[in-house]
């Protein structure tokens, strides 16, 4: 037996996706933002209600845009932000409002509203499961994803993981490797 | 939501009924005794499973440990949230019922405005657990 783990990209296993499916329906598209979708033509309902039962068993879905929520709307933006080195840096209350279009403190209202969390907790929450993703791949330290997610030491990360899921990155770990075991 | 607690002490269940009605999201509330009664109503066709199951763990006719092994063990059932809500603080129960496959690990409070906090933790958690993981079965939190 050979055991392994999977390393996935799920943007890019969506493209995939999306392309194989939307193909296998003769359908003229493309692909352009992650997580955009154009369909070429004009598209009827009967086309719509095909491309949604071809891609619901993948559990994706489509949301016609300007109709999506702005909650939703801000964690993609969120994802986007943590994905990206490039606008990490950024403020981001400056990044949100620019790029959803209202000010910070209406966006963080409505999302309080909806998700019971605020923002900025919410981008820990994220971050941390990044932090789990990786050190469940392996091969990585603590430390170098430190510097991987941008936190300003191992220390601040650990404290941090603490915080959010009351165990530490090493109890974490070792409660999934047992649960291999048992 | 739809929540169940399966908790042998009719005071704690009481405490956490009142506690559950107190925080701002709504939420329907089924109780059972032991183990045993949650796996036969969670094992009826007609059930719609809960989004959180708090489980004791020392009850009589089966405890939180086996329950929760049965669970995880069962395909229909695996994907289940399950807090384990107990007043024992030993590191070893608490790493146990994590490695066994629960969720989340809560020492049950004496007050009641620590209960109401707490049980509201968990369930904004749980919510928001939804969107923010894709593999439930890395959903640990320990409160």
């Amino acid at each position: 037996m050979a055991d392994f783990r999977i390393q996935y990209n799920p943007l890019e296993i969506c493209r995939t996706v999306v392309t194989e499916r939307l193909n296998a329906l003769g359908i003229s598209f493309s692909l352009n933002a992650p997580g955009e979708l154009s369909v070429h033509g004009h598209l009827t309902d009967e086309t719509r209600l095909q491309i949604d039962k071809a891609l619901k068993p993948y559990d994706i879905s489509l949301i016609e845009k300007g109709s999506e929520n702005i909650v939703d709307g801000i964690k993609y933006a969120i994802e986007e932000l943590l994905d990206s080195p490039t606008v990490r840096t950024e403020k981001t209350s400056a990044y949100l409002s620019e790029k959803l279009g209202y000010s910070y403190s209406s966006l963080a209202k409505r999302f309080s509203e909806e998700t019971y969390t605020s923002i900025e907790n919410f981008i820990i929450l994220r971050r941390i499961e990044h932090v789990k993703s990786l050190l469940l791949l392996g091969g990585i330290s603590l430390t170098e994803i430190a510097h991987k997610l941008d936190y300003s030491s191992v220390a601040h990360l650990s404290r941090q993981f603490k915080k959010t899921t009351g165990l530490t990155p090493t109890t974490f770990l070792r409660i999934i490797e047992k649960r291999k075991t048992t | 939501m739809k929540i169940v607690l399966v908790d042998d002490d009719e005071d704690d269940r009481m405490f956490f009924a009142d506690a559950l009605q107190e925080i701002e999201i709504s939420t329907e509330l089924v109780e059972f005794h032991n183990g045993q009664e949650l796996l036969d109503y969670l094992s009826d066709p007609n059930t719609e499973h809960p989004q959180l199951i708090f489980l004791d763990l020392n009850m009589p006719v089966m405890d939180g440990f086996q329950c929760l092994r049965e669970i995880r063990k069962n395909p229909e059932l695996k994907d289940l949230v399950v807090a384990i809500y107990s007043t024992s603080s030993s590191e070893r129960d608490i790493e146990e019922t994590f490695v066994n496959g629960a969720n989340i690990y809560i020492n049950k409070p004496n007050r009641f405005e620590e209960l109401k906090k707490t049980i509201g933790q968990v369930v904004k958690r749980n919510w928001q657990y939804r969107e923010i993981t894709m593999d439930k079965a890395n959903f640990l939190f320990r409160i």
